[in-house]
């Protein structure tokens, strides 16, 4: 016969199986991030979370009658310092439009944002997903106000508006339809964040939803056109945002692989259920009828203002992480986890610090890490400082404690503080590296088990099991190098 | 007793200084003829009695101490679009009910600080939008002024006060303060004041604080103010005008002394006469005037010159895109959510309509629906993007205009006053009135109407000067020389005060 096998194409692991075929998901992300700043975009009112409802209002925030914005300076270098963090083009003019559409947390009828002109071009972020290295295009970053917040539970025949988000500044992070998979969009949105918490222009908390996803899903046969797209407003924590683009998907083929079209249309997700809900469709989208805000001139500022900001723009984690590989010898995967949130990347580098790099990665990332996850503490609560967990790897450095000891002697610190190097030496920690008590208690070991010593003989590997005997006896002080050295020599193997 | 109200505020100032009357004299004397002429004249929404003597009684304790403020103890009246702390402001519209600010606007609050006195707030067209004063949801302003018949005596017709500033006009006219706030969006000043004999000038955008202000269209509205002389709108604007980090569009410049430029004249200065002004269907009479400005300047020794402002003629039209447009997003906020008047139904939408179809009169829903439609998908760019070329082209011909000449000289309307319904049927007539003052806002330049004689009818007639961006010095002297030619215009006899 001339049956030939046919090398089977590898298969991508981002496509999705249908019943008609392997299905690409195309998704793009538009990031509202809230601008770390004291007041609001246009108003001196605070921007403090957790206030009385409409404690944080000014006369121009509830749009009373002749009240005109007037831009905050930090917000604006908030935003060139997040657009120089994303390796964007910075544009030295941009505009202020109004979107208009009426809603009650909406007390101006127009949401002040930008629209034709941008303060933020194009610029990329690079995200690493199951070892494979992608650059995802951001398409631009624009400046513009969030809206207060309607609250329909408090009355039964009435909704109360909380204007205290009214005004606050948000950064509109518009990615390129580059990402193809539920996982990269999450870590696309995670070294976002990452990027915006080292730059420290927001803070990235999603549970206040600082830091919120309208995430753009559509679906296609691979290599053919654009599906039509459905946009799933609000999603706010990374779990949903997989979430939704698994379901949304799914749901988009389904309706495909049956003989139907999709829709064009608002959805949003419901994370009780799982699933995404139609919002509103295409014919009912508002016409937000944009103009430039004649109440604001254009935003303009020199090349050196940038310069001026770009100068003192701290390292962020894809540079930290080039450094922590370089110059400490991490691997790859030690240097993400460690770079992943700047508070982390900076408690190593203390620990590192003129100490084997390694180690020091070692305890951070296996007994720290794991710890402050056990208690779900932040690194910034941590009761081992770095200071003390350096001190534990020198103890260890120096042949001053066993690896053994040395985790008895974190958890002392963990949970009773304290100097490590007194710890160790008031409670009588210290290896023992003498080799004639070593030696002497190896010979009582010996002495004590003659079948045990025949056996080793015979068989190498029972050496382990003396060497247990000779840290038990020691209580675990002497130096394991030594023991193992001893017994070699003493029982001839 | 001489009538303390006939004064100039020039003059009221001199007699303070002197202490020939005290300021509550002198605010007792307004507030008397308010109380007599406001049932015939309605140019107040709501007088301020309390409030004047008040602070007429400081200004008194301060000019006893030798310690009085340039405009210390003068009476003015407030445009009902100035917002003012605790005293109801409306914009004339019944969407804001009884809204009482608690803030005042910064050009106010720059009048208060000097040392004026409030008398009341002043009658408008509602948020601005009209030229006779008859949109105001309080009625209308009746002109102080009326027509002559051919016997000599006067006719019983209303004419209107102009506007939107027909309160501030009327007021001025009919001596009801010395002078008073106003504001100009496409006319709303020199209109009136033309149509009243009085002074009024709109000041380069800019130049005067937004801040506290009702917006109508943002990128054209400009306070100002109307007053019975060219000095007293002097003394007036310096007081006004400062600049106020509040409003972004306010502008870093020094605020001259506009006074001392009054006595300069116009020997050398070189005034344009731009031909695209003399339109078609313009009254003999508005000719004749206009002759008679040039006539007068060359006299006084300036220079005429023809120019030409070549896209004039889609200034209105363009106006007609863009301040609508504006409006319509500036009077969002007007929802019956956080204050004035709201007509609850079934859903937020109905409770939408009900209160924005019950709030805003017949003219300012017209304009936001003009507005709506202009900004909308598909239309953008072919009317607000196009008027905004318009605009452009438009500051193009002055900028190059200003190489040839230092001065505009224009009539300010195209026909004298008219009286009421003449051309509330025609919304398209209404908009002609304002077809010689547009340009300045849409230029965002400065304007100045100041009386040029009557009509046949014995009606005052105005004319209009425009000047280079924050050149107002040029504008004052320039209206001193047609004050001093003119004369100051008779004061209508105050028919209103019989009976």
């Amino acid at each position: 016969m001339n049956s030939q096998k046919i090398a089977e194409k590898p298969k991508s692991k981002n496509l999705i199986e249908g019943a008609t075929g392997d299905w690409e998901v195309i998704i793009g992300l538009e990031v509202h991030a809230q601008v770390a700043s004291n007041s609001k975009l246009f108003s001196g009112s605070s921007t403090g979370f957790g206030a009385p409802p409409n404690s944080h209002v000014s006369l121009v925030d509830a749009a009373m009658p002749g009240m005109l914005p007037v831009i905050n300076r930090e917000c604006v270098a908030q935003a060139i310092r997040t657009g120089l963090g994303l390796k964007a083009q910075i544009n030295n003019r941009s505009v202020f439009d109004r979107k208009n559409y009426f809603y009650p947390d909406l007390p101006q009828g127009y949401q002040i944002s930008q629209y034709k002109q941008p303060i933020v071009g194009e610029g990329a972020v690079e995200i690493s997903v199951d070892g494979e290295t992608l650059t995802v295009g951001v398409e631009r970053l624009h400046l513009e106000q969030d809206a207060g917040k309607s609250l329909h539970d408090q009355h039964p025949d009435y909704s109360y508006v909380d204007l205290n988000r009214s005004g606050v500044a948000l950064m509109e992070i518009v990615s390129k339809p580059d990402l193809r998979s539920s996982k990269q969009a999450q870590a696309y949105v995670t070294k976002l964040r990452s990027i915006l918490r080292y730059l420290g222009t927001s803070d990235g908390d999603m549970d206040k939803g600082n830091l919120r996803a309208d995430v753009n899903v559509s679906v296609r046969k691979p290599g053919d056109k654009l599906g039509t797209r459905c946009e799933i407003k609000n999603v706010n924590s990374i779990r949903f945002i997989g979430q939704a683009i698994e379901y949304e998907a799914r749901r988009q083929i389904d309706i495909i692989e049956d003989g139907g079209t999709i829709d064009q249309e608002t959805r949003l997700f419901d994370a009780v259920k799982g699933e995404t809900r139609s919002m509103r469709s295409k014919e009912e989208a508002h016409d937000y009828r944009y103009f430039p805000d004649p109440d604001l001139l254009p935003l303009e500022f020199s090349n050196a203002y940038v310069e001026e900001l770009k100068s003192k723009l701290p390292e962020l984690p894809d540079e930290k992480r080039a450094r922590f590989i370089k110059s400490f010898g991490l691997s790859a995967y030690d240097a993400d986890v460690l770079v992943s949130e700047r508070s982390s990347a900076d408690y190593f580098e203390k620990v590192a610090e003129g100490r084997d790099g390694k180690v020091a990665a070692n305890w951070v990332i296996n007994e720290l890490f794991g710890r402050l996850n056990k208690e779900t503490k932040a690194i910034e609560d941590s009761p081992v400082s770095a200071a003390q967990l350096g001190a534990i790897v020198d103890l260890i450095g120096s042949n001053a404690i066993s690896g053994k000891i040395a985790k008895d002697l974190f958890e002392i610190v963990w949970t009773e503080g304290g100097d490590p190097a007194d710890i160790v030496e008031k409670r009588g920690l210290k290896q023992v590296t003498d080799t004639g008590a070593i030696e002497k208690a190896v010979d009582a070991i010996i002495a004590a088990n003659p079948e045990k010593v025949e056996q080793a003989k015979a068989k190498p590997s029972m050496l382990g099991w003396f060497v247990g005997q000779v840290m038990k006896s020691t209580g675990g002080k002497a130096n394991p190098a030594a023991v193992n050295d001893i017994l070699k020599a003493k029982l001839g193997i | 007793m001489t009538d303390l109200t006939k004064l100039t505020m020039a003059e009221a100032r001199d007699g303070l200084a002197k202490k020939t009357f005290t300021a509550l004299e002198l605010t007792d004397a307004f507030l008397g003829a308010i109380e007599k002429a406001n049932p015939a004249l309605n140019a107040y929404v709501l007088p301020t009695p309390d409030h004047a003597r008040v602070q007429a009684k400081d200004s008194d304790k301060r000019i006893a101490s030798g310690k009085a403020r340039p405009l210390e103890g003068l009476p003015i009246g407030n445009k009902d679009l100035f917002c003012t702390r605790g005293i109801r402001t409306t914009a004339c519209s019944k969407i804001l009910g009884e809204f009482s600010p608690t803030y005042e606007s910064t050009v106010g609050q720059n009048l208060w600080d000097a040392g004026a006195v409030m008398l009341g707030k002043l009658n408008n067209d509602e948020f601005a939008m009209g030229s006779s004063n008859e949109t105001s949801a309080f009625g209308n302003v009746v002109s102080p002024w009326r027509r002559k018949g051919k016997d000599g005596k006067l006719a019983t017709d209303k004419l209107v006060p102009g506007g939107s500033s027909g309160g501030s006009s009327a007021a001025v006219a009919a001596s009801l303060c010395l002078a008073a706030t106003a504001t100009d969006t496409g006319g709303s000043i020199r209109q009136p004041a033309a149509l009243t004999g009085t002074v009024g000038i709109k000041p380069t955008y800019g130049r005067c604080s937004r801040w506290g202000i009702v917006a109508f269209a943002s990128s054209l509205d400009q306070a100002g103010p109307i007053a019975k002389t060219v000095r007293d709108s002097a003394i007036m604007l310096k007081a006004m005008a400062s600049h106020d980090p509040k409003d972004t569009t306010s502008v870093d410049a020094p605020v001259p002394d506009y006074e001392a430029v009054l006595g300069k004249g116009v020997k050398g200065l070189r005034v344009g006469i731009p031909r695209e002004y003399r339109v078609e269907g313009m009254s003999p009479e508005i000719q004749k005037l206009w002759d008679e400005g040039i006539a007068w300047l060359k006299s006084a020794g300036a220079t005429i010159h023809d120019i030409s402002l070549p896209h004039t003629k889609y200034a209105l039209p363009a106006y007609y895109i863009v301040a609508p447009a504006e409006c319509s997003s500036n009077l969002a906020r007007y929802d019956g959510m956080r204050y004035g008047i709201r007509v609850n139904g079934g859903n937020l939408i109905d409770t939408y309509e009900n209160t924005r179809a019950e709030g805003f009169g017949k003219e300012v829903r017209r304009r936001i629906l003009i507005g709506t439609y202009v900004l909308s998908a598909g239309y953008y760019d072919a009317y607000y993007l196009k008027a905004q070329k318009v605009r452009t082209l438009i500051k193009r011909d002055f900028d190059e205009a200003w190489n040839k000449v230092d001065v505009v000289l224009t009539p300010t309307t195209p026909s004298p006053a008219f009286a009421f319904g003449e051309k509330t049927g025609d919304p398209l007539a209404m908009y002609l009135e304002d077809i010689f003052t547009v340009t300045v806002n849409m230029a965002g330049l400065p304007g100045m109407s100041v009386p040029g004689g009557l009509s046949s009818e014995g009606t005052p007639l105005g004319l209009q000067l425009i000047g280079k961006p924050f050149d107002e010095e040029t504008l004052f002297r320039t209206a001193q020389v047609i004050e001093d030619a003119a004369g100051r215009l008779p004061v209508p006899e105050a028919w209103w005060m019989k009976g």
